[in-house]
């Protein structure tokens, strides 16, 4: 209906231009675009639902949103299946694609909106803050992640990380109390401005070496031909490697993240490590590893340098913060370096390893955070190391999920976090990239320097004794559920780690559109 | 239905103290009692079990033993894969009679059930890492004991317990980075030549499929994190620290058996996984080997910590064990299994004797201590027996290890165990001067109210020291299920050694090859165990 409605829109406006043809629209697969529609329409009429109404009762704005990503989540199941046999579904004339690799960006995505929402709930309602804006926006940066994910053209994929970010400025800034939240949006949006530009000018520059933006179009264009001064393409790729590097925190495009993520609010910080890099790493993987697997040569050096930048540099600077939500910010920037090592790979092992990867740092950076939210107590501000101190005492199983959450980050067996590593340093010993593995290993070393750090301050380190004054932790019940969930995944990923490595596997290869 | 189920021991002997581990983490918190003696329960359990396999082992086989394999990650050709065999079977039951020791002997004073519950953790992970026959199983198992050591050193040990727990934890760590990787590149190499993917210890080690030069290289990896785990000279510095501020549990556990990950290690996926590597690098390994008996020893005599001194005694004893294993003989290597589980029953005895010092004392200053002898004659003879079998005296079970090393070392290791073999007078040095500043002469100010020891310390040492009397005078059941299973190992490394260079792996020197062939072969195909007696 809505086609048909935009349809009559273009018509009657080639009518008034005196043109006779009527202009008919490209055929959409609306099944295959449900998802997204579920999220983004959901994300309206919650909006407008609540803006209608008056108070809805505790925690509805967060369960409704959470069943919304459940509900997109199992669409994008369903999908799976019908992917899986017959193929990548091409939409809207070539300008995205639906397949198994969409899906499993999707299913990161949804699993990330479930978690954050469940999080946001206790943490809006404590800060004084209740509204559904930020569970709103939260969708829409999710459709524009979703966007993102199934694009397989130039345009549409700049139209997802604009949608997704431009509701990721604003979930920044939404703790109205704080300056630093204002801060770290205006950061963000700044910094996240000349990203976009950088993009933005990238793909144009393709545009001009290839003559289209369709992912298809200029596959097959370079496919069939050899570009002998490729100066244009290659300036084409830096600046979109420029760009998708920012959004993905790889340094040295990684310096807004310490200061964004300090500032926002915990569960949009967890938010934007987890969903916002799951969709940059899905457009990087898309546009790099498939779109331009002929020109492998060319890029696969510099992402090298990046990729042992972002290690390097994630970890170091990690090590001298004493702050634990910068801490975390430079850890997150250390896991997209591992990333990158799969996507350096440019094999569908490293593919694969990167997506597992991305789901299991997905899990476990939002349970980190909602137990960093829970920790900051009202307020939010107090994350400094030594307010962590005396936690094992105070609340020991907050404190032990904690734990287990940052063990994880650092890879230890029997958690998923172990698997990841392993699935990614996998590809890159098949490559033969021995050095880039050792380094990537001597790294999480380092980063593993840092989580027990804050190991130390919770299990280790007495509470003092004006520590008594300071408000009592309490967990929510949806913050309680939105951990265990996160726990049972971190953990039976990494007893079990096969269905989900299988998924992974299955999710390839990528499709590029028609 | 007519056939008897086999029971799978080896699994269930992972998942026990896994269960106790949780059973006890469920438990209220306010009965310190009741946890202890739960925990106990699952330790004894354990040490039951591993008993039973030490009864149901077949005595005269090399081969792998009650092995239980069940699929993991399908994909990656990575499976469940336990077996026990000679080199394993002893340092398993070791690990399941020091644990109950463990947790009988030594008391954490606060926090009993995190404390228990990270300690049958460990024992888990300990007992996986002996069991496992499949390469990423074992990596998981090698790691994983670090989270509860850590968690153990941390958390109940002594002043600078946070620093040594940390220093511990990253100096392993790092180890095992070049271990991952060399891990994943065997897979990979493996696939390579054969086109299967498989992390399967047996299957790798047994068709020996991977390039000499790759081999050297993947060798080195693996070695390095075992010579951290060792630890073998210059990588040594942790285990002071950790050893020194642990709790006396910790300590026994360290000593007794986490060290001894990596002189299993070196044998496990050392000899066996890359055997002409092995003995490429042997001169490296022994080298250090040396350097670490005689600077572990040297360190030992000037420490004015008890504890300590015990620490760098452990860094001269593992130098022991590696120089044995390098030596290549099966004399040499057999010896060098016994003498891991010897050093781990007198140490684990030395460090449960220190904290009982400790205990009465809260002093381990040599300094302050003096003329115990007097005042608690019993303890003091405990005490003795336990250290003379730490210097290796005849009949003593440090004696078997140390001798069967060195005298299996002569015929290719010569002048190492000239210098090593000063080691051995050098533990005496140590021990003996150590134990006249502590027990001998008029006991002065506190110490003369030095308790004796009590009924429940002397019933958790005498086991102990059952172990070290027994394995001097009659160490030959060891022995008879150690050797052949070395023999096996052994006879793969000959193999490899008399093969042909193959011309698709990047060339061996011939010469090389050839001019070792002649120096060790006859050395181990023609000798047989002997037992001293």
């Amino acid at each position: 209906m809505l086609a048909q409605a935009a349809g009559d829109a273009a018509g009657a406006a080639g009518a008034a231009l005196g043109t006779a043809t009527e202009f008919v629209g490209p055929k959409v697969d609306w099944f295959a675009l449900s998802p997204l529609l579920v999220l983004i329409g959901g994300g309206l009429l919650l909006m407008v639902a609540a803006a209608l109404t008056g108070r809805w009762f505790k925690g509805a704005y967060a369960l409704v949103t959470a069943a919304l990503a459940v509900a997109a989540g199992t669409l994008a199941i369903v999908l799976w299946h019908h992917v899986h046999d017959k193929g990548p579904i091409n939409l809207v004339k070539g300008a995205a694609a639906l397949d198994g690799f969409g899906i499993f960006v999707i299913l990161v995505i949804c699993s990330s909106v479930l978690l954050s929402a469940l999080f946001l709930d206790g943490y809006l309602r404590r800060e004084d803050l209740d509204g559904v804006e930020l569970y709103a926006l939260m969708l829409m940066s999710a459709s524009g992640g979703v966007i993102m994910a199934m694009a397989t053209d130039m345009v549409v994929l700049f139209l997802g990380i604009e949608i997704l970010s431009i509701a990721l400025y604003v979930m920044a800034a939404s703790h109205l109390k704080r300056i630093d939240s204002q801060e770290s949006a205006m950061k963000y949006f700044v910094l996240g401005g000349f990203s976009s530009a950088f993009l933005l000018y990238g793909i144009a520059l393709v545009y001009g070496a290839t003559g289209s933006t369709n992912f298809h179009k200029i596959a097959s264009f370079l496919q069939r031909n050899v570009i002998l001064d490729n100066g244009l393409l290659m300036a084409g790729l830096a600046l979109m490697l420029v760009g998708l590097g920012f959004k993905v925190a790889a340094a040295p495009f990684h310096s807004w993240t310490p200061d964004v993520y300090q500032g926002a609010p915990s569960p949009v910080t967890g938010f934007m490590a987890s969903a916002a890099k799951a969709a940059a790493f899905a457009a990087l993987l898309r546009a790099f590893v498939i779109l331009f697997a002929t020109q492998a040569r060319d890029w696969r050096p510099p992402v090298l340098v990046l990729t042992v930048l972002t290690l390097i540099v994630g970890s170091f600077l990690a090590v001298v913060q004493t702050n634990v939500k910068r801490m975390l910010a430079y850890s997150s920037v250390s896991h997209a370096g591992f990333m990158l090592v799969g996507v350096h790979a440019a094999t569908p092992k490293g593919t694969a390893g990167t997506l597992f990867y991305l789901f299991t740092y997905a899990i476990v950076v939002l349970g980190s955070f909602g137990c960093i939210m829970l920790i900051g107590r009202t307020g939010d501000a107090d994350h400094r190391l030594s307010a962590y101190r005396g936690l094992a005492k105070d609340k020991p199983y907050l404190a032990l999920v904690f734990a287990i959450f940052l063990l994880a980050q650092a890879g230890t067996p029997l958690t998923s976090g172990f698997i990841a590593k392993l699935a990614v340093i996998r590809a890159a010993a098949d490559n033969h990239s021995y050095t880039l593995a050792v380094t990537a290993m001597l790294c999480a070393v380092v980063s593993a320097f840092l989580y027990l750090r804050i190991v130390v301050s919770m299990f280790m380190a007495d509470a003092e004794a004006s520590d008594a004054a300071r408000e009592k932790i309490t967990v929510p019940f949806l913050a309680a559920v939105a951990l265990g969930l996160a726990l049972v995944f971190t953990v039976l990923v990494g007893v079990f780690p096969g269905p989900l490595l299988d998924l992974a596997r299955h999710a390839l290869p990528i499709a590029l559109g028609n | 239905m007519h056939t008897t189920l086999a029971f799978p021991v080896l699994t269930a002997l992972i998942l026990l103290p896994l269960i106790g581990a949780i059973v006890v983490a469920l438990l209220p918190n306010s009965r310190p009692e009741t946890v202890k003696v739960v925990g106990l329960m699952f330790a004894v359990g354990t040490g039951a079990l591993t008993l039973y396999v030490l009864a149901k082992f077949h005595t005269h086989t090399g081969g792998y033993q009650m092995v239980s394999k069940h699929t993991w990650i399908k994909d990656w050709g990575t499976s469940w894969h336990l077996g026990v065999d000679g080199i394993s079977l002893f340092l398993v039951v070791l690990t399941g009679i020091l644990f109950p020791i463990a947790i009988l002997g030594a008391d954490p004073h606060h926090d009993y059930k995190p404390y228990t519950a990270w300690l049958l953790l460990l024992e888990a992970g300990v007992l996986g890492s002996f069991l496992s026959l499949d390469l990423l199983l074992f990596f998981v198992f090698f790691e994983i004991v670090l989270v509860p050591m850590y968690f153990l050193i941390g958390g109940w040990g002594y002043d600078k317990r946070i620093y040594a727990a940390l220093k511990f934890f990253l100096f392993t760590m790092a180890g095992s980075a070049f271990m991952f990787v060399g891990i994943l590149a065997t897979v990979a190499l493996f696939h390579k030549a054969t086109g299967t993917w498989t992390f399967d210890l047996v299957e790798i080690a047994t068709s020996q499929q991977i390039g000499v030069k790759s081999a050297r290289i993947l060798f080195m990896s693996f070695a390095l994190a075992f010579a951290v785990k060792v630890p073998l000279f210059p990588l040594h510095t942790w285990l002071p620290d950790a050893h020194t501020q642990a709790p006396t549990a910790g300590s026994v556990i360290l000593a007794g058996v986490m060290l001894k990950l990596g002189t299993y290690g070196f044998i496990r996926f050392g000899l066996e996984l890359f055997p002409e590597a092995s003995h490429h690098y042997r001169h490296v390994l022994i080298v250090m080997a040396v350097i670490g008996i005689i600077y572990g020893a040297i360190c030992a005599t000037m420490q004015k910590d008890l504890k300590r001194l015990v620490a760098y005694s452990s860094v001269a004893h593992l130098g022991f064990i590696v120089l044995g294993t390098f030596a290549l003989t099966s004399t040499s290597v057999t010896g060098a299994v016994s003498q891991m589980i010897n050093h781990g029953v007198s140490t684990g005895a030395l460090f449960l004797m220190v904290g009982m010092i400790y205990e009465r004392r809260h002093t381990r200053l040599i300094a302050e201590l003096g003329g115990i002898q007097k005042v608690a004659p019993i303890f003091a003879a405990a005490f003795t027996i336990i250290m003379l079998s730490s210097v290796g005296v005849p009949g003593l079970n440090g004696f078997v290890g140390e001798f069967l090393v060195l005298i299996g070392s002569f015929r290719t290791a010569r002048w190492y165990v000239v210098v090593a073999a000063a080691g051995v007078i050098l533990a005496a040095l140590y021990l003996l001067w150590a134990y006249q500043r502590v027990f001998h002469g008029e006991p002065t100010g506190e110490n003369k109210n030095f308790p004796e020891l009590k009924l429940s310390e002397g019933l958790v040492l005498l086991p102990l020291i059952g172990l070290i009397v027994f394995g001097g005078i009659y160490p030959r059941p060891m022995l008879d299920r150690i050797g052949p299973s070395v023999q096996r190992i052994l006879n793969v490394v000959d193999q490899q050694l008399l093969k042909p260079a193959n011309p698709d792996n990047e060339a061996l020197p011939a010469m090389e090859a050839e001019g070792e062939q002649t120096e060790t072969t006859p050395a181990h195909t023609t000798e047989t165990t002997e037992v001293p007696k």
